[in-house]
Order: C-alpha cells, then sequence, then structure tokens
C-alpha cells in the first residue's frame, strides 16, 4: 500500500523542469546535425541550405515585412476558412444527429460528397472562382467540413441512452437535455473532429496557395523557387509546420480546459 | 456474520458512521411533516413488447410507505413491472394509479448503474434530482442536504470518475431523494456492488427509507437482500404475482438471524419449483 501510494510522488520528484523539454530534444539534434552537414560540405547548398541560412533567410524577409504579411495572409485563409467549413459542420453534425428527418434527408448526400477528394475539385474550383481568396477559403471550408460533420454526428449518436433516458426521468426540458447531456457527451469525439479537420486545413491551405495564389506562404514558397532560392522555400516549409504544430497545441489547450472531468484529462 | 464485519477491508465503504446521521436529523426536522408514502394500485396490467408477453395481468395494492420487494427470475417481468411503475414504458392494459394527485417529482428511480453526468461535480448531478425546481434559490442547499443524508458531502466538488462503485450509488441515491419522492423505484440498486458494500448500501437504504416513509419498491434477484430490507416480498413467475408473502420480522433486523434465513430458504424454494433441473442454480 505504502509503496504504491509513494511512487506516483517519486516519478514527479525525478527531473522536475526537464519534463517540458524532453519533447524538444530530437527536433533540436536534426537541427544540429543538419548544420553540421551543411558546414562540413556533406550537403551541397543547393540541395539543402544550412539552418542558419534558413534562419538569415527568415530574418531579411522579416525586415522587409514580407514574411509577416504572407504569414497573416495564410493564416487568416485558414481561420476563415475553418469557421465557415467547421461551422456549417458542426450545424449539420447536430441537425442530423439530433432528428431523423434531417438525417434521412441530408446524410446520404454527405457521405456521397465526402468521397471525392476535395483536391480533385481545384481545377474546377479555379475556373469558377478564379485565384481570387474565395477559392482558397472554398477549398478549406470543404476540406473542414467533413471531420467536424462525422464527428460532431458520431458524437452525438453514441451518447449513452441511459443517460438521456435518466435526463427525461428528472424532467430536463429538450434544451436542458441537449446542454446538459447531448453536447457535453459529444464533446470528446467533436475534439477528435477538430483535431483532425485543422490537419487537413493546413494541408489545402498549402497545396491551394503553391497552385492558385498571389500571397501566402505557399505562394512565397512558389516565388522562391522561380528565383532558385532554396533557402526560402526550406523557411516556408518549416513555418506550415510551427503553424500547424500552433494550432494542434491550441485545440489541445481547449481539449484540457473543456474536459476536465474526463479521466484520460485528469490530473493524479 | 456480525463478528466477520467488524474486519472490513478499506475499501468496504461504512456509510453507517453516527454523526452524519445526526447531522441528516437534525436538518431533516424542519422538512415539512405531511411527506410520506404514496399508495399505488394496480389492476389487470399487461404488457408485451411485440408478441412477447412479459406481464400477464397483475393485481396489487401496495399501501403508503410500505416496503415491496419484487424478485423473481431473470426475464419474469420485475423490472418491466418496475420501469412501468416508474412511467417509463407505455402500459399495453390494465392501470396503475397512485393514492393522490402526483407531481413528477413523487415517483423517483434508482436503476443499477449510477447514470451520473460524468462532465458535472457531484452537488451539480445531485441538483439535477430536483426536476423543475432546479433552479429555485435553495436548489445548491437542499443538494447539500441530501448528499449530507448519504454521508457524501465532502465530495460535493469531485467529478464522478474519481468515486468508488458505492460512492456513485450514494450520489445517485441523494439524486434520487433530493426532490424528497413519496415513491421511491429501485431497479437492482446493489447488483454491481460488492458483497460488503452491498450490506452498508442496504443499511443506508433502510434508513432513508425509515426516516422519509416514502413508499419503496425495490427490484432484485437477491432474495437475502428482499427480505432484510422489505415488509412484504412479491414472487413473480411468468408475468404473474406468483407469491406475496408478509415478512413480519421485526426491525433492525439482524443479518443471518435464523428467522431470516428461513424465511429466505422457503422463497427460494418457491423460485426454484417448476425447474427440471436445478443443479446448475
Amino acid at each position: 500500500m505504502s509503496l504504491i501510494e509513494s511512487l506516483p510522488r517519486v516519478r514527479r520528484l525525478r527531473l522536475p523542469r526537464a519534463d517540458g523539454l524532453i519533447p524538444w530534444i530530437v527536433p533540436l539534434a536534426i537541427i544540429l546535425l543538419w548544420q553540421v552537414a551543411c558546414v562540413t560540405g556533406f550537403v551541397s547548398a543547393r540541395v539543402l541550405p544550412a539552418p542558419s541560412d534558413v534562419a538569415l533567410a527568415g530574418w531579411k524577409l522579416l525586415l522587409s515585412g514580407e514574411l509577416v504579411r504572407n504569414i497573416w495572409v495564410s493564416f487568416w485563409r485558414a481561420s476563415v476558412g475553418f469557421l465557415i467549413g467547421g461551422s456549417i459542420g458542426f450545424t449539420f453534425g447536430l441537425a442530423n444527429g439530433l432528428s431523423q428527418l434531417s438525417s434521412k434527408l441530408t446524410d446520404t448526400t454527405l457521405q456521397m460528397v465526402r468521397n471525392i477528394p476535395h483536391l480533385a475539385l481545384i481545377p474546377l474550383v479555379i475556373l469558377w472562382f478564379g485565384i481570387d481568396e474565395s477559392a482558397k477559403l472554398f477549398l478549406v471550408a470543404l476540406g473542414v467540413f467533413f471531420p467536424i460533420y462525422l464527428n460532431t454526428l458520431h458524437g452525438i449518436r453514441t451518447v449513452d441512452p441511459q443517460l438521456i433516458e435518466m435526463g427525461r426521468i428528472y424532467g430536463m426540458t429538450d434544451g436542458e437535455l441537449f446542454r446538459r447531456v447531448i453536447f457535453p457527451g459529444a464533446l470528446p469525439s467533436i475534439f477528435v473532429g477538430l483535431r483532425f479537420a485543422l490537419g487537413i486545413m493546413w494541408l489545402t491551405l498549402i497545396v491551394a496557395e503553391t497552385i492558385a495564389a498571389s500571397s501566402g506562404v505557399g505562394y512565397m514558397a512558389m516565388q522562391a523557387r522561380e528565383f532558385m532560392l532554396i533557402d526560402v522555400v526550406v523557411l516556408s516549409i518549416l513555418i506550415y509546420a510551427l503553424l500547424g504544430k500552433l494550432a494542434d497545441s491550441a485545440s489541445r489547450a481547449l481539449e484540457r480546459l473543456t474536459l476536465s472531468w474526463h479521466p484520460a484529462f485528469q490530473k493524479h | 456474520m456480525q463478528e466477520a464485519l467488524r474486519f472490513r477491508p478499506a475499501d468496504a465503504e461504512a456509510v453507517d458512521q453516527p454523526e452524519f446521521v445526526k447531522q441528516a436529523r437534525l436538518l431533516r426536522r424542519d422538512a415539512d411533516a405531511l411527506l410520506r408514502g404514496l399508495s399505488l394500485t394496480i389492476r389487470g396490467l399487461r404488457k408485451s413488447f411485440g408478441d412477447n408477453e412479459v406481464l400477464r395481468g397483475i393485481d396489487l395494492h401496495i399501501p403508503a410507505g410500505q416496503s415491496v420487494a419484487i424478485v423473481g427470475r431473470s426475464g419474469c417481468g420485475k423490472s418491466t413491472l418496475l420501469r412501468l411503475i416508474a412511467g417509463l414504458e407505455t402500459i399495453t392494459a390494465g392501470t396503475i394509479s397512485f393514492g393522490e394527485e402526483t407531481r413528477a417529482e413523487d415517483v423517483r428511480v434508482m436503476f443499477q448503474e449510477p447514470r451520473l453526468l460524468p462532465w458535472a461535480r457531484v452537488l451539480s448531478n445531485v441538483e439535477v434530482g430536483l426536476g423543475r425546481e432546479r433552479t429555485s434559490p435553495d436548489a445548491q442547499a437542499r443538494a447539500d442536504s441530501a448528499l449530507v443524508e448519504v454521508g457524501l458531502d465532502d465530495k460535493r466538488a469531485q467529478w464522478p470518475a474519481v468515486l468508488s462503485g458505492g460512492q456513485k450509488q450514494r450520489v445517485a441515491l441523494a439524486r434520487a431523494l433530493v426532490s424528497r419522492p413519496r415513491v421511491l423505484a429501485f431497479d437492482e440498486p446493489l447488483g454491481a456492488l460488492d458483497a460488503l458494500t452491498r450490506i452498508s448500501m442496504q443499511r443506508l437504504l433502510e434508513r432513508v427509507w425509515q426516516d422519509q416513509g416514502f413508499t419503496a419498491i425495490l427490484v432484485t434477484h437477491d432474495v437475502s437482500e428482499a427480505v432484510a430490507l422489505a415488509d412484504r416480498v412479491l414472487v413473480i413467475e411468468d408475468g404473474r404475482i406468483a407469491h406475496d408473502i408478509d415478512v413480519n420480522i421485526p426491525r433492525p433486523r439482524r443479518r443471518g438471524s435464523a428467522e431470516l434465513a428461513a424465511l429466505e430458504g422457503s422463497i427460494l424454494k418457491n423460485l426454484l419449483q417448476g425447474t427440471e433441473d436445478t443443479s446448475d442454480l
């Protein structure tokens, strides 16, 4: 008994500050190796520029204001597209999860559309919207729609029917039942959809920006390729990685905040 | 039996601590005195699911404040009867009537599973039991006193996930009690608990029943539980009441006493009659 009780304490005592750093050891080591490989001439600068060169290119672009402008444009596209597609997906997920009629009416159609890879629509989207902002927003919204829709629907359909019966016995109105039982019960699944959607959001945006855009991080990378600025190409890729990581961390933080009741998120 | 109980392992929950019993009685003193059970009359009750007739004509009168245990083999229709009384199923034929006009809060059910909302703290889970009075200003105080009643007032701010099985069931009991129901239906409420927790929960159920005077209907497959807790035991067989037995053993009943054991034995004998092969029971 006493041994078991002392176990978690022992774990907490070990390297108290290093815990947060452990995930960064591997990326830092890779950068270090990369730098060494470039400086020693093992890798040609034409194939892969050294991290220091990439940082330098980033610094120059930062000073010219181009970097911030392009990141902002990409970020704006990603979030607006996400909001539009996510809220439509969420609404359909709720409607089809709660109403038989709505589900019968729309679910089959949506499942058919889901099987078309949304990136296959790029030629059509360019014909419809040109290389305007709306083309990118449309593609991001379409890509984000399905994971949110499917997981919201799944979350609502799998809420424990015993809890719903309990809510009804205790006289909950439909609104209360939704607010106190159905929505919180569906939330873990909705978060799974959210994180899938964030991944798809960046993927779609990268493809859309490299094919049809006149600004944004993807456009910056394509421009750099034309001028053989390989350091800027690598920089763009790294920026995408960081933005993706940022979005994922934000959704994790939100998850921890709203799912603190869930055994998986409880601190011991 | 009593001797053995003194050596309770740490995880068996003692719910009969005298401090909170006293506390609970104090809190209850100002509750209205006219709170009492409702009588219940069932006439010619039938229930079918498709072609399967589960209840085939039940006639039953339960006086106000009585505690009735319903036993029977699985599939005999005892849970269906309870769900019909609680209004969870629609009646195929016959009537169920209470002695007086009832509010929705007057009839409460406690299930085998605690059915707590995992995303609500213990106190909010109990507040759910207030029904339409959930939003009244004294909701929290009432939920608190219901938690005191089951001895869990120190857990009010916990998530249900950290509670043990017995504690969850006590929260479910507090939720059922908080609206001061006049009929409380139990559907195998202790079926999922370990033996020692069961015994202390049985004492708790007996105590709140004696204190609050509601009409208690307990569905159980455990005949010893039925004779320990109830004034009357109904044996259901093939959708009909096969036996109606009064338990005239004074309370507090001593677990394992010869009287209880004799009664339990005779009920079990009744239950096992009609089974050709009892070797697997």
